[in-house]
């Protein structure tokens, strides 16, 4: 229960967050990535600020045991920078860059711009479903727990 | 063509800076609270895939929900995009429902929580990922005519 209490504080805060810095805003993005257009910075200072209290927290935790609720950080490690990661990202950027969305804020359109929302998420799960099909560069189990 | 970054307009810096903030204290609230990172197309995927633990739907849940708050509070300062092609919008999250999934991330998990916590993947998934965007946007407007 106080799992879920957690979790959910933290994704109003996070959606919160999403909608005050205009995240949300596809064209807002759009802006950002267009720098030959009339060129908009502001997103550099939503992942400055989110990055601004992130590093020094992520820092101070590393010392700590374990999360307050659960045993162990559950992080990613420290893998290859393979093709597949690259490949990846190069596909997600170009996804991101054609209609302004990421996987956040287009959860938070769903309550200002609901019917583009809707069809970017259930396409973006049609696509998480399409990395199963074979001949794509196939996923290693990367995920352990850590313990410092 | 006109120079990159001739042009800086629609800057909003404080809100922006502020919306990153709370981003950054979510991220750090769910990894201190419970062990997680705050990576929303690894919830998304994993929940699809039918992977345990109610965290991530009640982190989803409760981004939507903040999000909402803020459109009920400021109804007028997201309007929902116009006229935007649906065609693009589905072409768009086909490719970041598969990118994020090969790349093992988007924005929030490689973008933030990755390099708050210098992982070498996550450095250079964004980097790959920032660049195809910063082209997919410039292509769009530029070469498709579409957006503003």
């Amino acid at each position: 229960m106080k799992t879920h209490a957690i979790a959910l504080a933290a994704g109003v805060l996070f959606g919160f967050g999403l909608a005050l810095s205009h995240m949300a805003d596809p064209n807002k993005v759009l802006a950002f990535l267009d720098i030959l257009g009339g060129w908009d910075p502001s997103l550099t200072l939503v992942i400055g600020g989110a990055l601004a209290v992130f590093m020094p927290g992520f820092a101070w935790l590393r010392r700590r045991p374990r999360p307050w609720i659960g045993d162990t950080f559950h992080l990613p490690a420290r893998g290859a920078i393979d093709r597949r990661l690259l490949g990846g990202a190069a596909l997600f950027g170009l996804g991101w860059g054609l209609a302004g969305y990421c996987p956040g804020p287009a959860l938070a359109a769903l309550t200002f711009n609901p019917r583009e929302a809707v069809i970017f998420l259930l396409a973006m799960i049609a696509g998480g479903l399409l990395s199963r099909l074979p001949g794509l560069p196939s996923r290693q189990r990367r995920r352990r727990m850590y313990h410092r | 063509m006109p120079a990159p970054f001739a042009a800086i307009v629609d800057f909003t810096p404080a809100t922006a800076l502020a919306g990153g903030l709370l981003i950054g204290l979510a991220a750090l609230l769910l990894l201190a609270g419970i062990g997680r990172i705050a990576g929303i197309s690894g919830m998304v995927h994993g929940l699809v895939a039918g992977e345990g633990g109610g965290w991530r739907l009640s982190f989803l849940l409760g981004l939507v929900a903040g999000a909402g708050l803020y459109v009920t509070l400021w109804p007028a300062d997201l309007p929902a995009r116009q006229g935007f092609p649906t065609l693009m919008v589905v072409v768009a999250g086909l490719l970041v429902g598969l990118g994020t999934r090969l790349g093992s991330g988007c924005t929030s998990g490689h973008g933030v929580c990755g390099i708050g916590r210098l992982s070498p993947r996550s450095l250079a998934a964004t980097a790959v990922f920032m660049a195809t965007g910063v082209i997919a946007a410039v292509v769009l407007r530029h070469g498709l005519g579409i957006g503003p």
